[in-house]
């Protein structure tokens, strides 16, 4: 068994679409008509084969007070990894992206959280390099 | 409302106002991560919430809503009543 897909609820697919590509820099890899709405999936460019990340419809009445409640909170809905959280915590500032806590250490890593502009926050991990290089095998 | 005296008698609750004090303006969620992550301290999520309750009724922190998020920040004015009531002087001077 393994992760092929996984989800997230965005308020405006074509909204969603644009920044989860133009902003993050993911790769559009389905777009399929599906009645009022699209499956819309995305993937890393830099694991094409890996797993896909479905932009999904937050039309479900139970959507909104869920995420209105851990936005609240300040609670990510997904984590994405990188290699330098510096130099990407930069790039989306400049690109206008708010977050709502700068790379923070944490011991063994160094979290970030943003809003996706979609109605989610987002958390960015680089995972402590000297540990990395001695996890290598 | 609860006095100065009681919020500050608790070493959770002292470590928060540590973390707040190193960056002002953290979410519930940053706060529980630096618990957990930095000081070891395993405490759930409900009971974070509580001792950060405590804190803002007696003043010690206050809350603003940035966007859709709730942000906690360390207000050190009650701390005074600390000062005033006891003055931090040399007993040689006295």
């Amino acid at each position: 068994m393994k992760i092929a897909l996984t989800s997230l609820f965005v308020d405006d697919q074509r909204a969603a679409l644009a920044f989860y590509t133009g902003v993050l820099g993911f790769t559009k890899r389905h777009d399929i008509p599906l009645g009022d709405d699209f499956w819309l999936t995305v993937v890393s460019p830099e694991s094409p084969d890996g797993p896909e990340l479905l932009l999904e419809p937050s039309g479900h009445p139970a959507v909104k007070p869920y995420r209105d409640a851990l936005v609240e909170d300040g609670i990510p809905l997904a984590q994405f990894a990188v290699e330098d959280i510096e130099a990407e915590h930069a790039k989306l500032t400049r690109k206008g992206v708010v977050f709502t806590q700068p790379p923070t250490h944490i011991g063994t890593a160094v979290v970030a959280v943003f809003d996706d502009t979609c109605g989610n926050l987002i958390q960015l991990i680089e995972m402590n390099r000297v540990e990395n290089h001695a996890g290598v095998r | 409302m609860v006095d100065v005296f009681r919020a500050l008698d608790d070493e959770t609750r002292r470590v928060v106002l540590d973390e707040l004090s190193v960056r002002d303006g953290q979410t519930l969620f940053e706060i529980c991560s630096m618990l957990t992550m930095r000081h070891g301290l395993s405490l759930t999520r409900q009971a974070i919430s509580q001792h950060l309750g405590v804190l803002e009724s007696a003043g010690l922190v206050v809350t603003e809503r940035r966007g859709r998020s709730k942000f906690h920040y360390f207000n050190p004015e009650p701390l005074a009543q600390i000062t005033g009531r006891w003055p931090t002087k040399k007993r040689s001077e006295q």
